[in-house]
């Protein structure tokens, strides 16, 4: 990996440590709402009425927005890693059944993937989110439902190739299971671009995620995460921007960490390809 | 010839998969349409008649044969909210949103393949690394976070910073409110109104496309022809030109396809935030107010500009590449 990719890891690290570490030493709580006047939509690095100063100011409510944004980063890169892990699940288990037996099988969940991979995924995300109640378990699940198509094609892709391999053959010639040869001959082998995959989807997850988030069809407040801060801000974007700014700042930040960090990964594990064109919100 | 009648087959085969599998979403979500139409304290008597005039009450098989029917013959139910034919919100909303989307997907390709093909000429070098940067960072941002910054520049900004006249660029809507502008001077008006929507888009889909010119180019620069053309001695310009560019037809035609996808979904955000009456904001209110037809319809539209440009964009590939023949 490059020194870039360890940057990257370095900082997604810290990051996630001050998220857990620094609300609780605070002493504040960032979802109560106390003094709503003295302290509404306080500008950045100024005091408020109590003389408080609040680094990245305050929003419409007197709650501190960098507090509520190392929150936020919780639940946002949980969501994110959640979100691809388990679409990445999936996609794995697809994969390797379609890829491995072929068959009937394999054609039925292709022709699936093929249909879902033909609604633009933000669109389908929408679908999903406004058909289920939202909540962060939704949003998870609907991440995943939207995003293990091309993961499984990878991993299926990937599957064929090295089912035909002697040593595999050598396996089955030792009259190893089906699923035994799949599982510790195969797999291993074949998970490359599903890692890779993994990592990307972490950031495209949650961007996602804010998209939804921005609908109210994502994390509801007031548990906040990037997407709804964002929202929050969008009517005070004229006469308060860094409620919504600082937020999308932090989101964008996160998403190019995980953006170097999986190119890294991939320029590593796999050498060949450029990155397909992701849905994105 | 066969092979194009395949193709276009496969097309239809799919579009009928999409359509089958919206119906399946939509039954598979907890409760239906009637229970979150009508109020919490409504009695299930209430609930059991709206489902009857919605059609709810009938049997699965029976509610598919009229939803693909219904499909078939451009019937896609009555709005909840709107009161009208789902056909005509979206028959209405779809010219804004194609206006928009070709006229970003054009700016999008001129500026991607653009700044792909300088950046892989310049490989390695301090132009080719700021084009990189920008191009991963704009990927990173959502397109909604983009729309907003760019509202607060050309309203709060544009008044903190006093821009010039020609700079105060018009941040809602697709006309002035109030005017009464005919004419060249009503496209013109359309035209300033456009351009910060357009330039969201434009942004996001020609960093994608730069990303995937570059890689593209610099496969083909790594190919013999190029190398022999370098050594019998053609110049750069001449070698990017006429050995480069014109090899980069096909990954070009591939580009388009998967660049419109993109344009389409991102116009969702983008149209929402700057007020324009396109199918992303038809969507946007629709999901705002539950108003399942207009989503299942819209979603129907989406996929259905996908399949149809992937299937162009299979037959151009057939037209530009006599290899394929």
């Amino acid at each position: 990996m490059t020194r870039a990719a360890w940057g990257a890891l370095a900082a997604l690290l810290v990051l996630a440590a001050l998220s857990l570490i620094v609300p609780p030493l605070s002493g504040v709580d960032p979802l109560a709402i106390d003094d709503v006047l003295g302290a509404r939509l306080v500008a950045p690095m100024a005091r408020d009425a109590a003389g408080v100063l609040h680094p990245l100011g305050t929003d419409r409510f007197g709650r501190d927005v960098l507090l509520r944004m190392l929150l936020a980063t919780r639940i946002s890169l949980a969501v994110g890693i959640g979100g691809s892990l388990l679409a990445t699940a999936v996609g794995v288990l697809v994969g390797a059944v379609s890829g491995w037996w072929r068959g009937t099988v394999d054609r039925i969940a292709m022709a699936v993937a093929d249909a879902l991979l033909a609604i633009p995924r933000l669109i389908l995300l929408l679908l999903c989110a406004t058909l289920w109640r939202p909540g962060i378990s939704t949003v998870v699940v609907v991440l995943a439902l939207t995003g293990w198509m091309s993961v499984a094609r990878l991993v299926r892709a990937e599957v064929q190739a090295v089912a035909s391999r002697p040593y595999v053959e050598g396996a089955r010639a030792l009259g190893v299971g089906e699923w035994r040869a799949l599982w510790r001959h195969v797999l291993p082998n074949a998970l490359g671009p599903a890692i890779v995959a993994l990592t990307l989807g972490v950031g495209n997850a949650m961007l996602l995620e804010s998209g939804l988030a921005f609908l109210g069809l994502g994390v509801q407040p007031p548990t906040p995460s990037w997407g709804n801060m964002i929202a929050g801000g969008r009517e005070l974007i004229v006469t308060a921007p860094w409620v919504a700014l600082a937020p999308g700042l932090a989101l964008v930040a996160t998403v190019l960490l995980c953006t170097v960090l999986g190119d890294a990964l991939r320029d590593r594990l796999s050498g060949d390809g450029v990155r397909p064109l992701g849905e994105r919100t | 010839m066969r092979a194009l009648i395949h193709r276009c087959a496969e097309s239809l085969l799919l579009l009928w998969l999409v359509v089958s599998l919206t119906f399946l979403l939509a039954h598979l979500a907890p409760g239906d349409a009637a229970e979150l139409l009508v109020s919490p304290s409504a009695s299930s008597d209430e609930v059991m008649r709206l489902r009857r005039t919605l059609g709810l009450d009938a049997s699965l098989p029976e509610q598919y044969a009229r939803w693909v029917g219904g499909v078939l013959t451009g019937d896609l139910g009555e709005s909840f909210a709107l009161r009208e034919p789902v056909r005509d919100v979206l028959l209405r909303a779809l010219p804004v949103s194609l206006g928009l989307g070709l006229t970003s997907l054009a700016l999008t390709f001129a500026i991607g393949v653009t700044a792909g093909l300088y950046q892989a000429a310049r490989r390695g070098r301090w132009p080719d690394r700021l084009l990189t940067a920008i191009g991963i960072t704009v990927f990173a941002a959502p397109s909604f976070w983009l729309a907003l910054a760019l509202v607060a520049l050309f309203t709060a900004g544009a008044s903190w910073w006093d821009f010039p006249g020609w700079l105060r660029l018009p941040a809602f809507g697709v006309r002035s409110p109030a005017s009464t502008a005919t004419g060249w001077r009503a496209m013109v008006e359309v035209a300033r109104h456009a351009i910060l929507p357009v330039t969201v888009l434009a942004a996001i889909g020609a960093a994608g496309i730069a990303r995937y010119a570059r890689g593209a180019a610099l496969d083909l620069m790594a190919s013999e022809w190029v190398r022999t053309a370098r050594a019998k001695g053609v110049g750069e310009r001449g070698v990017m030109g006429r050995h480069v560019l014109a090899n980069a037809a096909g990954p070009l035609v591939v580009l388009f396809a998967l660049a419109l996808p993109g344009v389409v979904a991102g116009s969702v955000f983008v149209e929402g935030i700057f007020a324009w009456p396109g199918m992303g904001r038809a969507l946007l209110s629709a999901i705002a107010a539950r108003d399942f037809p207009v989503v299942m319809g819209a979603t129907l539209v989406y996929a259905t500009l996908v399949i149809l440009s992937n299937t162009l964009a299979d037959v151009a590939l057939h037209l530009v590449d006599p290899r394929r023949r």
